[in-house]
């Protein structure tokens, strides 16, 4: 039986003082990705039955390959948040939340990196 | 880390059965969650069925007829039985809501009484209330201003400021809200919960208040506020028709603003 006060349990260790900007960058990358989603999957379709060259010719086009640029970072920014949220909802345990999210961010960043070597390789060679 | 299953001393078991008197048409079955802190017994439903021809209209009604004539110790707070104290608030038919203004009729088949979710249970239908009231403490729910009160006259409020209040102050502290959000099932240790975020927006708002900022500076915090994830069980629920969820949200929108965006 914890003899700890409820106002003292309740107040904690107080407010981070942060939160507004993660709440806000998740709204933002959210309606950024409609419009990004909606442009890849028509350009998806309009590539549909051609072949490799095509392909490459569409990505090579700088404005192609800037949009699809901001389209991974904003796609794996967005979901790194969003498994942040996760985390910190269903993992009471601190070591193993600490572990998740330093996963969660490792493997955000490099999804990015990833994805943006392979525009370049395709739009800049 | 998960738990698929309650803790083998919360597994519920059947129950007594109290069946209606002879003689009665018009009989409704309550299934009733029991739990004795005395004995070393799991929780169990206990059913009772009720003569409603000799029953007042409402869930409190048959609760408190069971009490009187079928069975004293089945445990229970109330008190003004018309929807203003939330003593009597409590998970009634899947819903948190208040047994005093819940019209047994309202109820399709037998009526399942439970205590509100996911607070500690003191006895039957008696939830541990502590953790819920020191939330609403560490608001500090009350005026805070700089500028010293008027010499001869209260601190005035125009007609319009007041009415911003409205929908805030009917909130009765029941807890029907807080517990049918599943963030504060979850994380109701650091999560402060609908209803005393309810409660927080109605300082945020109130023209006489000036600590705006500093209530803000509280409540900007992952778990204190942003565990809302506007699943919206708080408004669903709500006995009094009110909109925890509306208030978290223009909360969320101060918090925005302040930064100048």
């Amino acid at each position: 039986m914890s003899m700890v006060n409820p106002l003292a349990r309740a107040r904690g260790h107080g407010s981070a003082k942060e939160g507004v900007h993660h709440w806000y960058a998740q709204r933002a990358s959210a309606i950024l990705l409609v419009f990004l989603v909606g442009w890849m999957v028509y350009s998806m379709f309009r590539l549909a039955g051609t072949g490799h060259a095509e392909a490459v010719e569409f990505i090579s086009s700088p404005i192609n390959a800037a949009l699809l640029v901001v389209l991974l970072v904003s796609l794996f920014y967005h979901a790194m948040l969003g498994l942040q949220v996760v985390i910190e909802d269903y993992v009471h345990q601190p070591s193993v939340g600490v572990v998740l999210l330093l996963l969660t961010r490792a493997g955000a960043y490099i999804g990015m990196a990833i994805g943006i070597i392979h525009v370049l390789k395709l739009s800049v060679v | 880390m998960a738990e698929f299953q309650l803790p083998k001393n919360s597994r519920i078991t059947k129950g007594k059965n109290f069946p209606a008197p002879g003689g009665a048409t018009n009989t409704k079955t309550f299934r009733v969650y029991r739990w004795n802190p005395d004995d070393d017994n799991n929780p169990s439903i206990d059913t009772y069925e009720i003569d409603l021809d000799s029953c007042g209209p409402m869930v409190l009604d048959a609760m408190i007829k069971i009490k009187n004539e079928i069975d004293a110790t089945l445990t229970f707070r109330r008190s003004c039985r018309e929807g203003i104290c939330g003593s009597c608030a409590m998970n009634i038919d899947g819903i948190n809501t208040l047994a005093c203004i819940q019209p047994i009729t309202e109820i399709k088949g037998a009526v399942k009484i439970y205590p509100l979710p996911h607070l500690p249970v003191v006895k039957d239908l008696v939830p541990d209330m502590d953790h819920f009231y020191a939330q609403y403490a560490a608001i500090r729910p009350w005026i805070r201003t700089q500028s010293a009160a008027p010499s001869d006259s209260e601190r005035l409020q125009s007609k319009e400021d007041r009415a911003k209040l409205d929908g805030s102050y009917e909130c009765i502290l029941c807890a029907c809200c807080s517990t049918a959000c599943p963030s504060y099932w979850w994380n109701s240790e650091r999560y402060l919960g609908p209803a005393i975020l309810l409660q927080a927006h109605r300082w945020l708002v109130d023209s006489r208040d000036e600590a705006t900022g500093e209530r803000l500076d509280e409540l900007d915090d992952p778990f204190k506020l942003y565990r809302c994830h506007t699943i919206m069980n708080c408004t669903s629920t709500c006995p009094k028709g009110l909109n925890p969820a509306k208030a978290i949200a223009e909360i969320k929108i101060m918090l925005i603003n302040r930064r100048g965006i």
